[in-house]
């Protein structure tokens, strides 16, 4: 655990001992990571399957849904996260070249950003708590059917918009913690000198998966908000 | 033990280390296997004994055992127990975690600690599993349909959606951790094609969970939510689809038939190429079919749900690609048949679990053929046709094959040789049992029987006689195992580290392995099943 960027050891304690060599731990840690991608790809496409067939069933409730979700703080936290992704990115540069205080700062600004994200999120829903579109008994559409006299919406099926609008975003937010607990993993580590040029393996998993939750936001985004925004006529 | 010599001599795997700690926070592949054997086995009796209830409710023509609330229950409950807690981690937690490092000359799995994770959560979905039984039970079938489970059922559907939930990342995990540790942990000269076939099932298995059960997860998530948080996302009364929920629930619950039936079908591969002593006849087929078995098996999902609504053209689509599933199968089929003829058969335990397998198995996918017929499905469909068939394949099938396996891999995973002639004689039982509990379904099924229905009209009770008598041989046949596999690890013959003579890398190494499997880093420079190269041995160890 020494405190110096340059590890001299030629494998350092981190190799576990059924491995060969560093190589074949490090290809194995990130393989692993890209099939976990794979299986999280398939959990969040059985809700995209949902989506889209509710969408395509319901296009006017999903329109109106859309249009009552708050456009400028869903792109503040499309632009905070994407911040998030380029700090992880420029972590793990800086791991490679073993600049530890740098490593520290960029995991520290990733975590905040994950902070801000969930932080704005919250306020979203509780908007929309307040506007009485969370499902359940509680559940009042009756704003949108005023507020779009044009188009027909069923209040039930506007139900169904919300139920996937609170399920994507709820399991997405989810992620989210499990992504910040993480790096406050990492942060501790990295603080301490365990990630040199040698063995920063964890920082780039640790990205992988932070950049794979960035991406299910970068659909989630247009999907949720951005259904039908042209002016009614 | 000091009065076992050999014990005190070599240090291996199960007596390195002693006491609970050694075993509950073991990363040792070949010990987190039987932490799976010893949970996967009580649940085992959990499920079975709600499936001799069953039986015996079905006894008489009258609901006189259990009320109809309770039979609902009890089928529920027998369903989700064997196929969540028991089938789905049966040979690959167990057999595989065990062998497929060792086969494939690797030191452990790429994650040990992931491995020990696995099995945590699934002993953590086990607990609240069991809490679930205790406090109410469910009765929504194995299948949690909506809008039942989600609107209409009072029993504990939010505890088992959990419980399954978390099982399936106990499954997730096992799957993640084989793929990687085949792609990168095999040894020198472990190239694909000289990988032994129980590999490459299992590879094809891990598939399946790795892109399977993540949905599963997620539609059960929603049907918790529907449940606790009011959505409607599978409820009818707001426009939501129950059918959409079928398509989810069957997109992983078809694949999963073949995570239960691949990892038999690698034990069968092993045991019938060392018991004929031949290489396996077409082992690039056999080693494909069980990839093809896995692409095909994701596009057939539909085939459940011919009778619920969905269009007859997608019906048509999905009919076809039911019988495609047929083709792999059979492939599988015709070379075991083909690696006996001529072979130098002998009739241990493993191998009559083997013969029963392929019986039993071919007999289960050909009336599955039935059933993927649109015509006859609507005539069969949820009586107890549908019944004989899967367990047909899941008894039958994975069952045998697990059971075959654990004879087979015995002297190497204990060092003791189980009693043979006790071991032939549950095999022999486990098949009678298995065909007089289950043949006299499908007649009744073809009569009309629909299934889940604790009353039926006299006229079907012979054959539920029939079967619930065989389902007490069935029973006495599984319990046989476990008494003498138990009274084997301390009285059972000493085993040598290849009492088969078998070709595989497993039986290189000492019987039971020592802790990093080969005390040497293995080499390979043979191809695989070289059983022209390995001397039988003088006598097939019997012990009586």
């Amino acid at each position: 655990m020494s405190d110096s960027p340059i590890a001299v050891e030629q494998h350092g304690p981190e190799l576990l001992h059924h491995f060969v060599d560093a190589e074949q731990q490090r290809d194995a840690a990130t393989l692993g990571m890209w099939l976990f991608l794979a299986t999280e790809i398939m959990f969040f496409g059985g809700m995209f399957c949902a989506y889209l067939i509710y969408r395509y069933a319901y296009y006017n409730e999903f329109a109106a849904g859309s249009r009552s979700l708050d456009i400028y703080l869903g792109t503040i936290n499309t632009a905070v996260l994407i911040c998030s992704s380029l700090t992880v990115a420029l972590g793990v540069r800086a791991a490679q070249m073993g600049k530890r205080k740098l490593l520290v700062i960029l995991l520290l600004l990733t975590i905040v950003f994950g902070l801000a994200f969930m932080g704005i999120k919250g306020v979203e829903w509780y908007q929309k708590f307040e506007e009485h579109h969370v499902p359940g008994h509680s559940f009042n559409a009756a704003d949108l059917v005023k507020e779009y006299p044009q188009i027909h919406i069923d209040q039930q099926h506007e139900q169904i918009y919300f139920s996937l609008y609170f399920a994507m975003t709820g399991l997405h937010a989810l992620h989210m913690i499990i992504g910040v607990g993480i790096f406050i993993f990492l942060t501790c580590y990295a603080w301490k000198g365990r990630y040199t040029p040698k063995y920063y393996t964890p920082v780039e998993i640790g990205g992988l998966y932070w950049h794979f939750v960035d991406i299910v936001w970068i659909y989630l985004f247009p999907l949720l908000y951005l259904i039908d925004r042209k002016p009614l006529r | 033990m000091a009065t076992v010599a050999v014990t005190a001599e070599r240090e291996h795997y199960l007596n390195k280390e002693y006491g609970i700690r050694s075993w509950l926070l073991t990363t040792d592949h070949k010990r987190i296997a039987l932490l799976y054997l010893a949970s996967i086995t009580f649940f085992f009796f959990i499920g079975g004994f709600f499936a001799l209830l069953i039986r015996l409710e079905l006894l008489t023509p009258a609901g006189d055992l259990v009320q109809a609330d309770t039979y609902n229950k009890l089928f529920s409950m027998h369903g989700q127990v064997m196929i969540f807690f028991f089938l789905i981690p049966s040979i690959p937690a167990v057999l595989g975690n065990f062998l497929v490092p060792l086969m494939i000359g690797a030191k452990d799995l790429a994650f040990p600690r992931i491995n020990l994770l696995s099995w945590y959560l699934y002993m953590i979905a086990g607990v609240i599993y069991i809490h679930c039984i205790v406090y109410g039970g469910v009765d929504t079938g194995w299948t949690f349909y909506t809008p039942f489970s989600t609107a209409f059922s009072n029993t504990r559907v939010i505890e088992a959606g959990i419980a399954i939930f978390i099982a399936g990342f106990s499954s997730i995990l096992t799957g993640l951790n084989f793929v990687v540790t085949i792609h990168r942990m095999r040894a020198p000269g472990m190239t694909w094609s000289r990988l032994p076939l129980f590999i490459w099932a299992h590879y094809a298995t891990s598939i399946i969970q790795l892109l399977g059960t993540p949905v599963l997860a997620v539609t059960l998530l929603l049907v918790v939510f529907e449940r606790a948080f009011n959505l409607g996302i599978f409820d009818p009364t707001r426009g939501g689809d129950p059918l959409l929920f079928q398509h989810l629930f069957w997109f992983y619950s078809h694949p999963a038939v073949y995570i239960m039936i691949l990892p038999a079908m690698a034990v069968e591969s092993e045991v019938v190429a060392c018991f004929t002593r031949k290489r396996i006849f077409g082992y690039n087929f056999v080693a494909m079919s069980s990839i093809a078995i896995a692409v095909f098996g994701f596009l057939v999902w539909a085939h459940h749900m011919f009778v619920a609504g969905i269009s007859l053209y997608s019906a048509l689509i999905f009919s076809i690609l039911s019988y495609l599933v047929a083709v792999p199968s059979a492939i599988k089929v015709f070379n075991w048949t083909a690696t006996m003829y001529k072979g130098s058969i002998s009739f241990t335990t493993p191998m009559l679990y083997a013969f029963g397998f392929i019986g039993l198995f071919t007999m289960g996918g050909l009336t599955g053929l039935f059933l993927a017929c649109l015509g006859i499905d609507v005539h069969v469909h949820d009586t107890y046709f549908v019944i004989a068939h899967f367990h047909y394949i899941m008894v039958g099938g994975a069952v045998m094959g697990y059971l075959g396996g654990l004879h087979f891999w015995w002297p190497k995973i204990s060092g003791r040789m189980y009693p043979e002639g006790w071991g032939r004689l549950a095999a022999l039982l486990v098949f009678a049992g298995f065909n007089l509990t289950f043949f006299p379904q499908f007649i009744l099924g073809y009569m009309g029987m629909p299934r889940r229905y604790w009353q039926y009209p006299p006229e079907f009770q012979v054959l539920n006689v029939l079967s619930t008598a065989g389902s007490t041989i069935l029973a006495v046949g599984y319990v046989l195992p476990m008494v003498y596999f138990l009274w084997s690890m301390r009285y059972g013959k000493i085993a040598n580290d290849n009492p088969w003579g078998a070709a595989g890398l497993e039986w290189k190494t000492s019987s039971p392995p020592p802790t990093f499997n080969f005390d040497e880093a293995p080499e390979v420079t043979w191809e695989a099943y070289n059983y022209e190269e390995i001397p039988a041995p003088a006598e097939v160890p019997v012990e009586r």
